[in-house]
C-alpha cells in the first residue's frame, strides 16, 4: 500500500502518450456504449412513436340500436397481442342519431381519462373521478374537463355498425381515418 | 480455528478495513430518537427488496394472467398471502418513514452546508419512492389498476410538447394492451430499484463523509467557513462511536417497525383486489393509494382553468423547490424555532395535505350515481306538479350533486331550503343556464318539466319540514 507508483518519467509514460491513451479509452468506451445503448433505448422507448394498425371493428348490426339512444359498446383494439387478454379490448359510447347516422364517443373523460357514465334519463355523461359532466353531444357541461369527449370514426357497412380503432385520445386529438 | 479463518478472510479481502471505520466513526451525542427515520427507511427498502423478490417467484406479469395469479396468491396460498401483505405494509412503512425522515431533516435544517447533496439526492429518492408506490399499485392489475394507468397516461399527456409521447410510454402503446403490464413490471422490479440503489450509495456514503448533523442549537448558525472545523472539534470532544452507541436506537426502532408491519400483515391482510381488469367495464371509480389520494382531491378542487398547469407544474415545482432548497439556504440558523418560515411551511403543507386527504375520503365533487329517489316523507304534501318535479329531481340527475334532506350529492348547494333563497324566476334561470359546476338544462328539460321541477324546488322551505 505504501509504495509509490513508479515515476511518470519511466520510458513510454510521458504525459502526451498518457493523454492519447486516456482519450482513446474514453472514445472507445463511448463508442461501445452507444453501439449497445442506442438500440436498447430505442427498444424501450419505441411505444412512444410506434403506430398500431387501425381497423374497422364491427360493434353490432344497425338495427340493434334505437334511434336517439346512447349505449356502451366494446371491441378489440387495433394491434392487440394475444397475451393482452381482456385488456386488449376497449369501449366507446355509440349513439344512433338517425336511421343511418351514428356518433361514437370516447369513454375517457378529457380531464384525466376516467370512464364517464352515460345517464340516460338525465341525458348527460358524468365522470366519477372529479365530477366532470358532458352533454349528450359530448360538449363539456360542467366541471374540470378541458375539452369535449373525443369522437371516434364510425360507419355503417353492409348493415353493420363499425368503429375505427383509435389510440387513447390523450390530447383530445383523434387521427382521421386514412 | 475460527480466528485463523477470520484472519485469512480479512487479509485477502480487507472487509473489516472497509467496514471498521464506518462502524466506529464518531457521531455527535444527543442524536437521539429523532435520527432513526433514515435507517428505518433503509430497512423498509431492504424488506421490500426481499419480499418483492419472493413475490416475483409466484406473480405472473402478464396483462391477461396477472390478476388470476394475484387471486391465487391472495386466496389459495397462505405464505404468499402473507408475503403480499408484508410487501404492502412495507411499502406503506417506507413512504411514512421517508416522510418522517424528510420532515426531521427539514426541521433541523440538516440540508445546510456541507450536507446539501445529501438532501438533493434524498429529494430524488423521495420521488423514486413514490414512483415505486404507483408502479406497485399498477401491478395489482385489477380494475382500479388499469384505469390508474389510463389516468396516469392522461396526466402525463399534459406535459408540454412531449406529453402524448410520455402517455404512450406509460401505456406501452396507443392504448392498454399486452405490453402495458410487462412494462410496469420492468419499471417496478428493475428500473426504479436500480435507480434507488444507485442513489442510495452516495446518499449513505455522504453520511460517513460529512457525518450526521448535530442537533441544532438556538443562536448557533451554520457558517460554511468554520462549520467543518467546529464539527470535528465537537466530535473529538464529545463524540461517541456510531456502533453501538447510536446504532442501537436504529436497530430497536427498525425492529419495532418490522414487528408492526408483520402484525398489520397478519391482522389486516393485503389490500383488497377489486374486480378483474376490464377496460369495457365502465362502472368503476379509479382512485390512487393513500399517499397520492390528497393530490386526487387537489385536481378536483382547483379552478378548472388551472388544471393543465397544476397537474404537471405542481409536482414539478415541488421537486425543484425541494431539490434546490439547500443551494438557496446553505447557511444560517438551524433551530426550527429560529426559522419561522420553515415552521410555517411545514404547518401549511401538513394541514393542506390533511385537509385534501380528508376530503378525498368522501369526494364531495363526485356524482352520487346511486342516490335513491326522494322519499314521500321528504317530498311532503305538495301539488301534483311539485310531485312530478320531485321525480324529475331524481331522474334528471339533480340529486347526484344536490342534497335535499338526507339524500343526494354534495357538489352543488344543498337545496333542502332552496325555496327560501330563490324564487321561481331565479330557479328557472339557474336551472336553464347552469353554472361553473352545473350543466345548463335548458335543452334537456321540456317546458313542462322545467315548471314541475321549479314548482317542487319552491316548496323546499323550513316551514314545510317542520310540519312532518
Amino acid at each position: 500500500m505504501t509504495d509509490k507508483p513508479t515515476s511518470p518519467t519511466t520510458e513510454g509514460s510521458d504525459p502526451g502518450r498518457r493523454r492519447v491513451l486516456a482519450g482513446i479509452s474514453v472514445a472507445l468506451g463511448g463508442f461501445a456504449a452507444l453501439l449497445v445503448g442506442v438500440p436498447v433505448l430505442g427498444a424501450v422507448l419505441k411505444p412512444m412513436v410506434q403506430k398500431e394498425p387501425r381497423v374497422w371493428r364491427k360493434v353490432g348490426a344497425v338495427n340493434d340500436f334505437k334511434i336517439g339512444q346512447t349505449v356502451a359498446v366494446s371491441y378489440e383494439n387495433g394491434g392487440t397481442k394475444p397475451w393482452a387478454g381482456v385488456t386488449g379490448r376497449t369501449s366507446a359510447y355509440l349513439r344512433r342519431d338517425t336511421s343511418t347516422a351514428f356518433t361514437a364517443f370516447s369513454v375517457n373523460c378529457s380531464h384525466l381519462g376516467c370512464p364517464v357514465r352515460w345517464e340516460q334519463s338525465a341525458d348527460l355523461f358524468m365522470c366519477p373521478c372529479h365530477g366532470g359532466v358532458y352533454y349528450s353531444n359530448g360538449d363539456v357541461a360542467a366541471g374540470p374537463p378541458p375539452r369535449p369527449l373525443a369522437e371516434y370514426p364510425v360507419r355503417v357497412n353492409n348493415g353493420d355498425v363499425e368503429i375505427l380503432t383509435t389510440p387513447l385520445p390523450i390530447d383530445g386529438r383523434v387521427p382521421k381515418a386514412s | 480455528m475460527f480466528r485463523r479463518i477470520g484472519n485469512w478472510i480479512e487479509d485477502r479481502t480487507g472487509i473489516g478495513e472497509l467496514i471498521g471505520p464506518v462502524m466506529s466513526h464518531l457521531v455527535p451525542r444527543g442524536s437521539a430518537w429523532l435520527y432513526v427515520f433514515g435507517s428505518a427507511t433503509l430497512f423498509a427498502f431492504l424488506l421490500q427488496v426481499v419480499t418483492g423478490i419472493a413475490l416475483s417467484f409466484v406473480y405472473v406479469p402478464s396483462s391477461s394472467q396477472a390478476y388470476e395469479s394475484l387471486k391465487f396468491i391472495t386466496e389459495n396460498s397462505p405464505l404468499d398471502h402473507f408475503l403480499r401483505s408484508v410487501h404492502y405494509f412495507g411499502a406503506t412503512a417506507m413512504i411514512v418513514m421517508v416522510g418522517l425522515h424528510m420532515l426531521r431533516t427539514f426541521l433541523f435544517a440538516s440540508y445546510k452546508y456541507p450536507r446539501e447533496a445529501s438532501w438533493m439526492s434524498g429529494t430524488v429518492l423521495l420521488f423514486l419512492t413514490l414512483a415505486m408506490g404507483f408502479t406497485g399499485q399498477i401491478l395489482r392489475w385489477d380494475q382500479t389498476a388499469i384505469w390508474s394507468v389510463v389516468v396516469g397516461a392522461q396526466q402525463a399527456g399534459y406535459v408540454p410538447f412531449i406529453g402524448p409521447a410520455l402517455a404512450r410510454f406509460m401505456l406501452a402503446g396507443e392504448s392498454l394492451g399486452g405490453q402495458t403490464l410487462s412494462q410496469f413490471f420492468a419499471l417496478h422490479v428493475f428500473v426504479f430499484p436500480v435507480l434507488i440503489t444507485a442513489l442510495l450509495a452516495p446518499h449513505l456514503w455522504m453520511v460517513i463523509r460529512n457525518g450526521i448533523s448535530e442537533p441544532p442549537k438556538r443562536g448557533k448558525p451554520v457558517d460554511p467557513t468554520t462549520y467543518k472545523e467546529e464539527y470535528h472539534q465537537l466530535l473529538e470532544k464529545d463524540g461517541v462511536p456510531f456502533w453501538p452507541d447510536a446504532a442501537w436506537r436504529d436497530v430497536v426502532f427498525a425492529v419495532l417497525m418490522i414487528v408492526t408491519i408483520v402484525g398489520l400483515a397478519i391482522t389486516l391482510g393485503p389490500p383488497h383486489l377489486v374486480d378483474a381488469p376490464n377496460p369495457t367495464n365502465l362502472v368503476t371509480e379509479p382512485k390512487p393509494d393513500f399517499y397520492l389520494l390528497w393530490y386526487f382531491s387537489v385536481l378536483a378542487l382547483i379552478p378548472h382553468a388551472w388544471t393543465p398547469y397544476v397537474i404537471i407544474g405542481g409536482p414539478g415545482i415541488v421537486f425543484l423547490v425541494l431539490f434546490l432548497l439547500p443551494l438557496f439556504a446553505r447557511s444560517g440558523e438551524r433551530h426550527p424555532l429560529r426559522r419561522p418560515w420553515a415552521l410555517g411551511a411545514v404547518t401549511v403543507v401538513i394541514v393542506g395535505i390533511g385537509a385534501f386527504w380528508s376530503l378525498a375520503t368522501w369526494e364531495p365533487w363526485s356524482p352520487r350515481y346511486d342516490a335513491p329517489p326522494l322519499s314521500a316523507q321528504t317530498i311532503g304534501n305538495v301539488s301534483p306538479e311539485a310531485q312530478a318535479g320531485a321525480v324529475l329531481f331524481h331522474d334528471k340527475g339533480c340529486i347526484e350533486c344536490h342534497r335535499i334532506g338526507n339524500d343526494g350529492g354534495f357538489r352543488g348547494p344543498n337545496l333542502t331550503y332552496v325555496g327560501n333563497r330563490l324564487d321561481a324566476r331565479e330557479l328557472t334561470w339557474r336551472i336553464a343556464n347552469g353554472g361553473y359546476n352545473m350543466p345548463a338544462f335548458a335543452k334537456i328539460l321540456s317546458a313542462k318539466e322545467m315548471n314541475d321541477l321549479v314548482a317542487f324546488l319552491e316548496t323546499r322551505k323550513p316551514a314545510l319540514s317542520a310540519t312532518h
